[in-house]
This record gives C-alpha cells, sequence and structure tokens, in this order.
C-alpha cells in the first residue's frame, strides 16, 4: 500500500512525522553528506560517484511516477535516458564545432548552455514517449513490457548505425556544458546542481501523486475497471504519466551525458532499462525515494563487490532474490515498516 | 406516464452460435426498482455489459433519458449517470473508503487533469464524497483502507461511489451476493430508499429481496425475456414457474 499512501499521507497525520518521511530525509541527508564528506577529503572520484546516483534517481524517479504509481511496467525507459543524453551530446557538437543542426525552416543553432539543453532533452523526450506511449498503452501486461522493450531497442540500434554523431563509438562533449552563475567543471558544484535537480523532480512527483491526476493514475495501477465504471478512461492518464516519465527520464539523460562527458548508444542499451528497474525494486516501488534507495544501494555495492571480485552480480543477484522474496517493500519499506510486509 | 429513464429496444447479442442476449426490450422509470432475474447462464450480466457500454450489441439500442448511447463508451456513460457495482466487488483496495468516493466524485466532476492541489482537500469533491459515504451508511470508516473492509461494507462503498456520480439510474450487479440474511436486509433497506434518488436496475439471485423490494420484475431465459410484470403477476405467471420459480420452490 505504498504509493495509496502518499494520497494518505496528508489526511493522517499533521505536523509529526512518520517513520518514512524520516528515512526519506535520511536518504536525502545522506546524499548530500556523503557527496560533501568525501569532497571535504578529497576524494574527487567518490564525489562524481554520487552525482552518478543522483542522476539514476532521476531516471528512476521518471520510472517511478508510471512503474510505482501508475503500474505500467516499461522495460524501455534506456530510450529516453539516451534520447536526452544524445540530445546534450548534439547540441554540445554543433556548438563547439560552429555548425547550425539545421537552417531550415528555422535556424537551430547548438548550444552549451544547460538550461537550454535540459528544455529541449525534456521535449524531445515527451515526444519520444508520446508516440511510444500512444502505441504502447493499447497492450497490457507482459505485452506492454515486450513493446516498450522493442521500441527502446529501435532507437538503440539507430544510434549504433547512424555514424554523424559516432554511431557505435559514442559521441564526446569536450567541455562540460555551463549553468549560469556556477562552475559546472568543479565537481561539488555540478553534484550541488545535481541534487538540486532531483530534490526538485522528486517534489514534484509527490505533488503530482496528491493531485486529481495522482489519484486517478494510482487508481489505474489497482483497478482499470472501476476507474472506467466512475467516468475517467484509465487510457488518457497513463499516456500523460508516461510522457512526463519520458521528460523526466531524458533530463536524468542530458545530465549524465554531462557528468561523463560522453555519450554511447550503452545509454540506450536495455541493460539501463534493467537497471531502472532493479533500482524500483531495490527501494520500493511506488515509495518516493526508492530510485534513490535503489540507485546508492546499486552503485555502493557495485563499487564495493566490484573491488572483492570481478563476479560481483552473482552477489547482487542474491541479494535481489532476497529483497523479492523477504522484503517486498524494498530497503525503504523495510526500514519504514518492518519486516510486516514481507 | 413519465418519459423512462432507460429505455432498451431490441437489443441482440451472439458469442458465436450462443444468442446471449436476444431481442431484449425493457425500460426503467423514474422512481422504480426493476428487477432481472433469471437462472444462471441467462445472459444477464451480459445485458448489464452491453448497458453499461463495456461490450457493444450486435443490434438494438440503448437509450438514456431519450439520448442514444452507441458510440458512448463505459467512462463516457459513467458520467452521464449511469453508476454500476459490480457482481465481484470492485474498489481500488489501496485507497481509503474516503479516497474511493472522492475519486468518483472526480470522475463526476469530469476535471481529473489537475496536477498540483491536493486532491484530499479538495472540498468540491469532499463535501460530496462524505455526505454519500454517510448516505451509504459507512459514517466513521472514512480512513479504512478498503482492502480492510467487510464484505458488507465494501458492497456499501460501492453504493457511496454509485451515489457519488450524481446517478441518472444505478445498475447493481447482485449487489447482495454473498451476503448474509442481516447484511441483505440492511441493504435492501438502502435500495429501497433510494429508487426515489434515481431508478434501479437490480440484478438479483435473494428472492425474497427481489419480491420484497421491486416495482417490476422482467424475467431472462436464455437471453429471452418471458414475462415482465409486477412480483404478484411475476408470481402467478405460468411459464415462469415452469422455467425458473419452479426450480426453486
Amino acid at each position: 500500500m505504498s504509493a495509496a499512501e502518499i494520497t494518505a499521507a496528508p489526511e493522517r497525520q499533521r505536523g509529526r512525522m512518520n517513520r518514512a518521511q524520516i528515512v526519506n530525509a535520511a536518504l536525502a541527508l545522506g546524499l548530500v553528506g556523503f557527496g560533501l564528506g568525501v569532497w571535504a577529503m578529497g576524494e574527487i572520484f567518490l564525489v562524481t560517484l554520487a552525482t552518478k546516483v543522483a542522476i539514476l534517481a532521476i531516471a528512476g524517479a521518471g520510472l517511478n511516477l508510471v512503474l510505482g504509481f501508475g503500474g505500467l511496467v516499461s522495460f524501455g525507459h534506456s530510450a529516453y535516458f539516451g534520447l536526452g543524453g544524445y540530445t546534450a551530446g548534439i547540441l554540445a557538437h554543433h556548438a563547439l564545432n560552429y555548425t547550425p543542426m539545421f537552417e531550415w525552416p528555422f535556424l537551430f543553432e547548438g548550444t552549451t548552455s544547460m538550461p537550454v539543453i535540459w528544455i529541449t532533452a525534456m521535449i524531445v523526450g515527451a515526444l519520444a514517449a508520446a508516440m511510444i506511449g500512444a502505441l504502447s498503452l493499447r497492450t497490457a501486461g507482459v505485452y506492454f513490457i515486450m513493446i516498450t522493450l522493442a521500441f527502446g531497442q529501435m532507437i538503440f540500434y539507430f544510434a549504433i548505425s547512424w555514424p554523424a554523431y559516432g554511431g557505435e563509438d559514442g559521441l564526446p562533449i569536450y567541455v562540460r556544458n555551463g549553468f549560469p552563475g556556477l562552475n559546472t567543471l568543479d565537481p561539488i558544484q555540478f553534484f550541488g546542481l545535481v541534487c538540486a535537480v532531483l530534490f526538485a523532480v522528486l517534489a514534484l512527483i509527490a505533488i503530482l501523486a496528491r493531485s486529481r491526476f495522482g489519484l486517478a493514475l494510482q487508481a489505474a495501477r489497482q483497478n482499470r475497471q472501476r476507474l472506467m465504471a466512475v467516468g475517467i478512461r484509465p487510457g488518457g492518464v497513463l499516456l500523460v504519466a508516461f510522457v512526463i516519465s519520458g521528460a523526466i527520464t531524458a533530463l536524468a539523460g542530458a545530465l549524465y551525458a554531462d557528468l561523463n562527458r560522453f555519450v554511447s548508444p550503452s545509454m540506450l542499451s536495455w541493460h539501463l532499462s534493467g537497471e531502472l528497474l532493479v533500482f524500483l525494486i531495490l527501494g520500493g516501488t511506488g515509495r518516493l525515494f526508492a530510485p534513490l534507495a535503489g540507485a546508492g544501494l546499486y552503485i555502493a555495492l557495485e563499487h564495493l563487490l566490484g573491488g572483492v571480485s570481478d563476479h560481483w552480480q552473482l552477489f547482487f543477484g542474491l541479494l535481489l532474490l532476497a529483497v523479492v522474496l523477504f522484503a517486498r517493500g524494498g530497503v525503504i519499506g523495510f526500514l519504514a515498516e518492518g519486516k510486516r510486509h514481507g | 406516464m413519465a418519459e423512462p429513464t432507460l429505455d432498451i429496444r431490441g437489443l441482440s447479442k451472439s458469442f458465436g452460435a450462443l444468442k446471449a442476449t436476444d431481442d431484449v426490450s425493457l425500460d426503467l422509470r423514474p422512481g422504480e426498482i426493476h428487477a432481472l432475474i433469471g437462472p444462471n447462464g441467462a445472459g444477464k450480466s451480459t445485458l448489464i455489459k452491453q448497458i453499461s457500454g463495456e461490450i457493444a450489441p450486435d443490434a438494438g439500442e440503448i437509450r438514456l433519458d431519450g439520448r442514444r448511447l452507441s458510440g458512448v463508451d463505459a467512462a463516457g456513460r459513467a458520467r452521464l449517470g449511469m453508476a454500476r457495482s459490480f457482481q465481484v466487488s470492485s474498489v481500488a483496495s489501496e485507497f481509503t473508503v474516503l479516497q474511493n468516493v472522492v475519486l468518483a466524485a472526480q470522475g463526476a466532476s469530469g476535471a481529473t487533469f489537475r496536477f498540483f492541489r491536493p486532491v484530499m482537500r479538495d472540498t468540491a469533491l469532499l463535501d460530496p464524497a462524505r455526505d454519500c459515504i454517510a448516505q451509504a451508511g459507512l459514517m466513521g470508516r472514512e480512513d479504512v483502507p478498503a482492502a480492510a473492509l467487510a464484505h458488507g461494507e465494501r458492497r456499501k462503498l460501492e453504493i457511496a461511489m454509485a451515489l457519488a456520480l450524481r446517478p441518472r439510474l444505478f445498475l447493481l450487479d447482485e449487489p447482495m451476493a454473498g451476503m448474509g440474511t442481516e447484511g441483505a436486509r440492511a441493504l435492501g433497506d438502502l435500495l429501497d430508499g433510494l429508487r426515489h434518488r434515481a431508478p434501479i436496475l437490480l440484478v438479483e439471485h435473494d428472492m425474497d429481496a427481489v419480491f420484497r423490494l421491486s416495482d417490476r420484475i422482467s424475467v431472462l431465459v436464455y437471453g429471452r425475456i418471458i414475462a415482465t410484470g409486477t412480483p404478484g403477476e411475476i408470481r402467478a405467471d405460468p411459464e415462469v414457474q415452469r422455467v425458473y420459480l419452479g426450480e426453486e420452490a
């Protein structure tokens, strides 16, 4: 009953924080505190790692909107992540080479301004999600999973076979794009910027979840027949959620491209779609902070276990199995409610 | 005589060789409870689904307040005031009672694409929702998750949701199924009062309730209506006795 709690929360308790809210606050403070701590110790690599966690959490938050609240298992969210990345890469590529993107019907030049890139990436992600969603939402269940995967793979192979922007080799961004008033090449400043975006996205999703739209979206997950019977068409509600989700995940992709200063088709690969799903399962699908908890745990384990053994994914797989079998509510469910939902 | 709220003419639906609905005509008049009875497999649920818009008839037409409904889907019919309950209780089980009824009030308002204001503080939806909960007899249960409700309470929740739709008519598919004698009686009293809000087309197996509550009864057998009349007429109808009531009496 995770997602429903978000809408129920303001009714049930006013003023006092409940356990789930304490866990959320701890996660947010943990991320920021970790970033600042390792920066103070001069561990720049770890600052970058924390930035990666925050960016992947944004992408996961996009997926959480459709999966956790709407109940749609999209196995193709790498498409929006990669499109966002390529938007950043291509715009920067043209700006740095002083070549316009296109001159007709109007002059469209590249840019190295992050705000412009973000908005463009979100529009691209939203348009792609609108097209893919409109077709995919005609199906349900396993077919929905498969068709979203198929669209993701289509875009992946398109990127590989299109030589203009690097094809299989990817596209470098020589200088990290800029944000007014900040030096984005300073790791801690970029980390701060990414955290601000993450918390803005989570705040937006919290607001959406409590709105009329959010109520209908969560009802669509539970019982589409009932939603129809009260006069609300689930298709429209789910499509709008899918479009917002695509835009958020594309925004994350644009940030990820800037983090690595490199875009490649691997951002579009189905592995990434799978990782986003894993973040949510680990964190607790449908919980607002699940993507942050899941991405943090995943990257930490990759870093720590990866140092111990090349086969870290074996141990990781066992952990995932344990979560699915014994802690359905994920890490947040476990911390916020104890084992009751096992 | 008043114009019927619901008017069904010559409705037919086949699944392959099976005629599930065979030239059915019936109407629902303001203020009445019209019961639809018939043995299992007579096509009652198929008929209800055609009225609610979940499946399309092969032939015939359905009018609500004189308006033809062909081409209007289930959501559109709900917004026109067709309030449906399901044979197996169908609510959003993770939501509380209040959230479920607010959802119905939101559906009736026609404004779902509002993204920022918290819905559970929206008095335009909360006030009518609380009112409907009280009318359905669920006062004090607003914050209970639907999954935790007793069977009878979930039936009442469906009634509360139907009320929140500002109904022109109720389409109730076996609302008393699975309820004890006591619960069925209480629900019967509730329905008895509702007929003045909007007429009720009632599919029900509980014959005591049907004969106690109904103004008219139609008997459906193998997709055909074999008789329509007052409870007294139906009880006295020899064909009805032969094919249906006789089996149980």
